[in-house]
């Protein structure tokens, strides 16, 4: 070999290796219960909220398009706002992976919402939670 | 009586592919044809109870057996009759039969194709691949039994998962499966050659059909999985760099780079050892790919389940792997290079450049889809690595590939001289140039579209140069220009078939970047006769009804298209409510066009029909992706004709 291809091979290696460190430093998002997110909220950094859709929350304004609910982990509760109508597995008291940017006003402003199953939902079947499964990661790629 | 004979014919084929594997390999190493004759008839044996294991399911589910679990749970009374018999791989244990067959049938193609013209490698191409039936059936028995029987048979199924009621559903996943099971062939060829230690050229130039053949239904199997999520899921998109769309993309970069990788074997002597990694590294993707999508480490709608099925998989992942690296590292000596590369600019690198392009582009998708997952396990940290990763990484090494696309076919070979490089690129640069500008006056300001659009017409430019000079030259032997392009075009269809197929990754490129930019969407809620404008097409909503179907209700929303192309065009979108599922499914209804598709998708809605929220999309030239499949076709087509033979001069 000689050494402009390995000078040639060298530089591409790095090039590539710089464009992944870059682009999974900008673009990881985190995961977060309400707790951790309320334990330590930074104002427009991107997170996965995860939680329960608290009850006797969710208002959904059809003529505005607004839906204001809160997920809750139990310990915590998390307000969040969203521009669009719900998914179809949106429920009270079900399970939300809501994406989007925790605010300086002090709310979580969602860009989408995936709506999931949670267990208590669940329904008897004999195939274990497969289904639930499908339906939350359906719910998963129809919300991209 | 279902659920014991299928178990029965697959125990039995079990034994048999066992058997056969055995017995070739002791046919090779002992010189004995009636031993490898023993494999073959094993072979067939396997082929034919796998058939009828298949045949024996779809029988099970077309009379309603709901004595076998698959189908009391993949079906239900008002399942229709296509998606009875789509059903069969609709889940994960149906996929492995269908997966196990395919390899069966390949195995027979091999046995009549290759028989007496790889009389050496042949017995063990026989064993590899008899042995991957035999995985495949081994999980079938062990892991994910597809017969296994009902406790007590239930009065009605639990019905298919609605999402994959499509027609999506009958084509993709086989297309998908003949690419992946078809990979399995040159990797077979790979590991006899390295057995007999043949590594010279001849497994790569037997191969080499094959290799186009699993690459070409891998592509169509991509493309209809984005059409799939296009049409049926309603997010308007059609590629979300989901963890089990890159499962099927990797194999599918590295099988691309084997493609181009092995012309410079053939032609220079070079890369002996780079194209049997390549080949490895293609089949271990696509077994990464099943085991990444199949055992629930990753969340997904192809996720059927989770169990043991994950360690199978992982196991033989590691079996194929270390295997591979022993015989390699075995035949270490003999791998050398009888070529070198002369200059940097010549045909030999660009080649090389597009490989090591693509395996970077693999190994960024890698990185990104199994990161959250590594993050996980070490760190306990949840995180997702989204697109924003994936375009940001893999953009500009795609860009840079379609630039190579251009460059790769006309340079020469060896040491490319200045003349030579005028001769061919000047043209095409200009008239890419000359694009983008135009493009930029025209006011599109983004350099990446700008650099997509004239790298995209630089290639085509490149494509047309060669075209006309080549057809030239036979007009000046005499012959009229169809002829001539006819004549050039079967006579150097490998060369032309790869030219036509550029030409479809071009159309997609132009699609992908133009969906990208282009397309826009709002979402709102009217009023019965109310309307609503976006990107130039009005519509208006007329109001919604309520219809019962088979096996599901419907409320159905009714949009009048009111301007434009396609004025008068009723859209129909609905939200189906399946009595198995508790939350509705969104049907989506569109109109497409060449340039631009209508595509709307009910959401919420008065329980009184006056009013409905509606996601209304205007997306912009997606149907460029799937016209890209059409041209791909045609190209693959093109490059498998037999060679014709060269006449006497």
């Amino acid at each position: 070999m000689k050494p402009k291809f390995l000078i040639g091979g060298a530089v591409i290696i790095l090039a590539l290796g710089y464009m992944i460190w870059a682009g999974v430093t900008q673009s990881v998002v985190y995961f977060v219960t309400p707790s951790e997110l309320q334990a330590a909220p930074v104002a427009g950094k991107a997170y996965r909220l995860g939680g329960l859709v608290a009850r006797g929350t969710v208002n959904w304004n059809p003529a505005t398009l607004d839906l204001t609910f809160s997920v809750s982990d139990g310990k915590s509760t998390v307000p969040v706002r969203h521009r669009g109508a719900p998914p179809d597995l949106f429920g009270e008291g079900r399970g939300a992976v809501v994406e989007g940017q925790w605010t300086a006003e002090g709310y979580f402003k969602a860009t989408h919402i995936m709506a999931k199953h949670s267990e208590e939902y669940q329904a008897p079947h004999d195939t274990k939670d497969t289904q639930t499964r499908r339906l939350i990661d359906t719910l998963d790629r129809r919300e991209r | 009586m279902i659920p014991e004979i299928g178990t029965g014919l697959l125990l039995v084929a079990l034994i048999l592919a066992l058997y056969g594997a055995v017995v070739a390999a002791l046919g090779a190493r002992r010189g004995r044809l009636a031993l490898v004759e023993s494999a073959q008839h094993a072979a067939l044996g396997v082929s034919v109870l796998l058939t009828a294991a298949m045949l024996l399911l779809i029988y099970a589910f077309l009379t309603f057996d709901f004595s076998v679990r698959y189908v009391a749970t993949n079906t239900n009374l008002g399942t229709p009759f296509y998606y009875r018999i789509t059903a069969l791989w609709g889940a994960l244990e149906g996929s492995i039969v269908l997966w196990a067959w395919m390899v069966g049938l390949y195995t027979l193609i091999v046995i009549l194709r290759h028989r007496t013209s790889a009389r050496e490698l042949y017995p063990w191409v026989l064993t590899v691949m008899l042995s991957v039936v035999a995985f495949f059936l081994l999980v079938m028995t062990v892991a994910a039994p597809v017969f296994a029987r009902m406790a007590t048979i239930p009065a009605d199924g639990r019905g298919l998962n609605p999402l994959l009621e499509d027609s999506g559903m009958i084509t993709h996943p086989v297309a998908l499966y003949l690419g992946f099971t078809g990979f399995t062939v040159p990797f077979a060829f790979a590991v006899a050659a390295l057995v007999t230690g043949r590594v010279g050229d001849f497994w790569i130039t037997t191969t080499r059909r094959w290799t186009i053949l699993a690459w070409y239904f891998l592509s169509l199997g991509l493309l209809i999985g984005g059409w799939w999520s296009y049409h049926v899921l309603g997010w308007g998109g059609y590629w979300a760099w989901d963890p089990v769309e890159n499962a099927a993309f990797m194999p599918w970069l590295t099988a691309t780079a084997l493609l181009h990788s092995v012309m410079i074997q053939e032609r220079r002597r070079m890369l002996r050892l780079w194209n049997i990694a390549l080949v490895v590294l293609t089949f271990s993707l696509t077994l990464f790919g099943t085991f990444l999508t199949r055992s629930g480490v990753i969340a997904s709608v192809h996720a059927f389940s989770q169990g043991s099925i994950g360690v199978f998989f992982l196991s033989f992942l590691a079996l194929v792997v270390l295997v591979s690296l022993a015989l390699i590292a075995w035949r270490w000596d003999t791998l050398g290079a009888q070529g070198e590369l002369d200059s940097v600019v010549s045909r030999e690198s660009a080649f090389l450049l597009n490989n090591v392009l693509l395996v970077a582009a693999t190994f960024t998708v890698f990185f990104g889809t199994v990161f959250p997952l590594l993050s996980e396990a070490v760190r306990d940290v949840k995180v997702s690595v989204g697109a924003p990763f994936f375009n940001q990484v893999n953009v500009p090494l795609f860009l840079s590939l379609i630039f190579l696309m251009g460059v790769g076919p006309l340079i020469a070979w060896r040491r490319a001289s200045v003349e030579n490089l005028r001769r061919n690129f000047l043209g095409p640069v200009i008239v890419g140039i000359v694009t983008a500008a135009v493009l930029w006056v025209l006011g599109i300001g983004s350099v990446l579209v700008l650099l997509s659009l004239g790298l995209t017409v630089f290639v085509a430019a490149t494509i047309a140069v060669d075209l006309v000079r080549a057809t030239r030259a036979r007009r000046r032997m005499g012959e009229r220009t169809l002829p001539a392009l006819g004549g050039l075009l079967r006579r150097h269809n490998r060369r032309y078939g790869g030219f036509v197929v550029h030409l479809a990754i071009l159309v997609v490129a132009v699609g992908v970047t133009g969906s990208q930019t282009w397309s826009v969407h709002t979402e709102t809620t009217l009023q019965r006769g109310e309307q609503a404008e976006l990107g130039g097409y009005r519509i208006r909503f007329d109001g919604l009804r309520e219809s019962q179907e088979s096996n599901h209700g419907k409320v159905t929303g009714s949009f009048t298209m009111l301007n434009g192309r396609g004025a008068g065009t009723v859209l129909e979108p609905a939200k189906k409510f399946y009595p198995q599922e508790q939350s509705p499914i969104a049907y989506v209804d569109y109109r497409l066009g060449l340039i631009d598709d209508v595509y709307l998708v009910l959401g919420d809605f008065a329980s009184d029909g006056t009013s409905a929220t509606v996601k209304f999309q205007v997306n912009r030239m997606v149907s460029w992706i799937w016209l890209g499949g059409v041209v791909l076709t045609l190209g693959t087509l093109l490059a498998v004709l037999p060679e014709p033979r060269r006449k006497a001069a």
